[in-house]
């Protein structure tokens, strides 16, 4: 149904798209679809004001006073058009609803094949780190038609990352994650906004989006890779804060071993039952004694601020890395 | 409507004991518990706040006219905004129908002498001021700029500004929304005149009776969740803040628990008015008064459970998202219902087209636009796209300066004539109207625009492609302000110097027309005794005098 509803107003929005200066560009997979619901809605605006208007119009001429002493006869109530007016409005509501929703599920779910990318907002720039380890500041630079989601955290207030080109918006929260994904479908290069007022130079907050062919990606990214990829820099900072002295590998340590522990879901102390995600990894890092599992004391201290969200970041790759080495041994 | 006759048509206006007269000096009015009295001094101070706010708003355009800003620097830039919204919706939209036209109508629409709690009233107003002297302070002792939003973690760790006094002010003069709204449920309860059956109300009753029911039931949620800021900016105890296991989100479902009804205090009262307004220059009776009457509660209630919508981008999850589109879908049907009602009530009418009438025409039409373009926000694909963008400024201000602000001034000068005992020039005021509406457009459509091609909101500088719309913006900016200048002057000079009017120059119905003008103390001689249902033109004889 939502098929063929689009289809009827592709030809309604065939002359709206094809204006310049009506919409940004669209590069990416979902833009197009973002474009179609959004020039629906402008019809039915203009449509319904034009209507109401018009009708307004009408009676105010039609039914000018003409005389002083004018008394008009009541024209009593009306069941039916008042039933009728409030019917109406709720299906074409109910329609937009379903089709609105219906596009935003798709556009909310990352493919699972994914590449990552991770992105820490802080007053005033967008730090952005490859999971090769080439670094980025107020620039990202992505692989044209292949699905990329982006793993957020802010340093300090809350910001917004905001590329209007592939009508992506997430806010990027302080001490928590979130993601955004988008597939680009256009070469070329596009404007990243902070979307959420976050200080005095909010409005400089920007940067660029880069979208090149698949082939240029990979040599832009070979030729920035001079520092060790994400993962590596994880793997030393765990050694470097002797996370290894606990976290045995062989799961024979006092905390559990984390090899293959990336998205299985664990048994907490209090009962309650958890995926290692991301902001699972985050928060038993910074905040130990609030995801203890079960069997295991309660010993860990916290690392919070002795490492820095992008260490953290390095620390969730590497653990991330220790479930596919699983999945791999497992494979043989 | 009533069987009060009194004869004053004789009697030149003015000129009779009335409650402008009845007593002078500064003291009689300062210490008035007269509700007509009451809503002149709210009168003057929203209007002088109202002033206020936009002055910072022609600020702004005018620094927006230049893409690198034009006028201030951005630290300045993010001061105005944040006062500019401040005080437009704290001190001057949520107060300006209900402090103002309700403290003077709803007694004299019900046939009572005054408000259940006359002290209570006088009380509301002194904290109104003691509230906004506090914002006043923050303006004067260097601004604020967290956003009227006060968004955590900003306000709470980081800004260098006078948060807490803005938020001080803010949180007192809450309860003078409460005060307030607890006068009028009571008053329309208890104090009807007799006859005065629920169903026999002006709508504008209705629509003040729904209105109150969020000030006593929303306004206690936003003091304390200024509250908490307030304690959290001095103390650090840790709510909003995660580096100590807080959560700033917390804050944004607290805060918009209060400020999405609040779009409704600033927008029903606006209904109400234009029920009336709508009725009078039609001589007709409201089409379907029972489904406007109950709009306007539904719309009290469902706003209640809509506040998620400001959050579909903050991570909140899926199905929550699902949930809160839908409540807000709902929300929009009674609001298409009422402006169904209007236009179906002018339908075989006899349309006049005094400045009122082209006030509250032009609310219809910029009303529906504000509330057709809400429907894009309530969708979660697009809100994604246009969430924090110039969209939903224009959306808003669609709704709140387009309709709030439209029905506040055709209430005005509307009830200009009861409230003053003088008449202002129709003709003026028929052009500051046009004036107002062709201003309005032209600032806030191209903002529609801009919203969709990516221009994020609190922007002090922007890239250089967005300039032309934002210069048309500014242009309709300085017209609109010239807009809102004209009446200021008119109806300031019609004081003094404007022909006395009648007790009904507009051959209206309902009670307060049947006093004179301005009305006695007491507002009626005798209480009056009512027979008929609200706006029964067609059975009536009632004439402008």
């Amino acid at each position: 149904m939502i098929g063929s509803l689009q289809f009827g107003w592709d030809f309604l929005c065939f002359a709206a798209i094809q204006a310049p200066q009506l919409r940004p560009e669209a590069a990416s997979s979902i833009a197009e679809g973002v474009d179609h619901l959004y020039f629906a809605l402008t019809f039915i605006t203009l449509f319904f004001t034009f209507v109401i208007f018009s009708t307004i119009l009408f009676f105010m001429v039609k039914y000018r006073r003409r005389a002083e002493n004018e008394r008009p006869p009541d024209t009593g109530e009306h069941l039916g058009l008042e039933l009728a007016w409030t019917i109406i409005p709720t299906l074409i509501c109910a329609g937009l609803f379903v089709w609105a929703s219906s596009l935003y599920f798709e556009n909310s779910r990352p493919p699972s094949a994914s590449t990552e990318i991770f992105v820490i907002g802080k007053q005033w720039m967008w730090h952005i780190q490859h999971p090769e380890g080439v670094r980025e500041i107020n620039e990202l630079h992505v692989p044209l038609g292949v699905p990329v989601k982006l793993t957020m955290t802010s340093e300090d207030v809350i910001h917004d990352f905001y590329i209007p080109a592939f009508r992506v918006k997430k806010d990027v929260l302080p001490g928590r994650y979130t993601s955004l994904w988008f597939q680009a479908t256009k070469i070329g290069t596009y404007h990243l906004f902070c979307a959420q007022y976050c200080g005095a130079d909010h409005a400089e907050m920007l940067g660029w989006v880069y979208v090149m062919s698949p082939a240029d990606y990979e040599a832009w990214l070979a030729g920035g890779s001079t520092s060790q990829s994400m993962q590596q820099a994880g793997e030393a900072i765990f050694n470097k804060l002797g996370c290894a002295s606990c976290h045995l590998s062989d799961g024979t340590g006092r905390g559990p071993s984390l090899v293959g522990i990336y998205g299985k879901e664990e048994t907490l102390k209090s009962g309650d039952k958890r995926v290692v995600d991301e902001a699972f990894i985050r928060q038993a890092i910074v905040n130990p004694n609030s995801v203890v599992l079960a069997k295991y004391p309660a010993i860990m201290p916290t690392f919070q601020g002795q490492v820095t969200e992008e260490q953290v970041l390095q620390l969730v790759a590497y653990v991330k890395s220790l479930a596919s080495e699983e999945r791999k041994t497992d494979a043989k | 409507m009533s069987t009060a006759t009194i004869d004053v048509h004789e009697a030149p206006a003015g000129s009779h004991v009335n409650y402008l007269n009845a007593k002078y000096g500064v003291k009689s009015w300062l210490l008035t518990t007269d509700h007509k009295r009451i809503a002149l001094l709210y009168l003057v101070s929203i209007t002088l706040m109202f002033f206020v706010g936009g002055f910072f708003a022609v600020l702004m355009r005018l620094h927006l006219i230049e893409p690198q800003g034009a006028l201030v620097q951005p630290e300045t830039y993010n001061k105005l905004f944040t006062m500019h919204g401040v005080i437009m919706v704290f001190f001057f939209l949520v107060p300006s129908i209900p402090a103002t036209l309700g403290n003077f109508l709803v007694p004299m629409m019900i046939g009572a002498r005054d408000l259940a709690f006359p002290k209570l009233n006088l009380l509301s107003w002194y904290i109104y001021v003691i509230g906004a002297c506090f914002t006043l302070y923050a303006v004067i002792s260097g601004g604020v700029d967290t956003g009227w939003t006060f968004y955590t973690p900003y306000s709470s760790s980081f800004s260098h500004t006078s948060v807490i006094p803005t938020a001080l002010g803010v949180f007192i003069t809450g309860f003078s929304s409460i005060l307030t709204g607890l006068n009028f449920v009571v008053t329309i309860h208890k104090m009807r005149a007799p006859g005065l059956t629920w169903f026999r109300l002006p709508l504008f009753i209705w629509a003040i009776y729904a209105t109150s029911i969020i000030f006593i039931l929303g306004t206690p949620v936003i003091a304390i969740t200024l509250f908490l800021l307030g304690l959290e900016r001095l103390l650090h105890i840790g709510i909003f803040d995660p580096a100590i296991g807080g959560d700033p989100i917390l804050f944004q479902h607290l805060f918009w628990f209060y400020s999405h009804p609040a779009v409704y205090i600033m927008i029903l009262p606006g209904m109400g008015v234009m029920s009336e307004l709508v009725t009078c220059f039609s001589r007709k009776k409201i089409f379907g008064y029972s489904f406007v009457a109950f709009s306007s509660l539904s719309i009290a209630i469902i706003s209640f459970l809509v506040w998620g919508h400001h959050m579909f981008v903050t991570g909140q999850s899926i199905y929550a998202g699902l949930i809160f589109s839908v409540l807000s879908f709902m929300v929009a049907i009674p609001s298409a219902v009422k402006v169904f009602n209007w236009t179906a009530t002018l339908y075989k009418g006899s349309i006049s087209y005094d400045a009122p009438m082209l006030y509250a025409l032009g609310f219809i039409g910029l009303f529906t636009m504000g509330g057709l373009t809400g429907l894009f926000l309530a969708s979660l694909a697009t809100d994604v796209h246009l969430n924090g963008t110039y969209f939903i400024v224009a959306h808003f201000h669609y709704i709140m300066v387009g309709g709030a602000v439209m029905a506040y001034l055709g209430g005005i000068h509307f009830w200009w004539p009861k409230i003053t005992g003088r008449l202002y020039p129709d003709g003026w005021a028929r052009f500051a109207a046009l004036v107002i509406f062709v201003g309005f457009n032209l600032t806030f459509f191209p903002q529609f625009m801009l919203g969709y091609l990516g221009m994020p909101r609190r922007f002090a500088v922007y890239p250089a492609e967005f300039q032309v719309l934002n210069v048309m913006s500014s242009a309709g900016a300085s017209i609109l302000g010239i807009g809102y200048l004209i009446p200021l002057i008119y109806l300031t000079w019609s004081m003094r110097y404007g022909p006395a009017a009648g007790p009904n120059p507009w051959g209206a119905k309902g009670l307060e027309w049947t006093t004179p003008s301005p009305p006695p103390t007491e507002n009626f001689e005798e209480i009056p005794v009512v027979t008929e249902d609200a706006y029964d033109y067609a059975h009536s004889t009632v004439t402008r005098v």
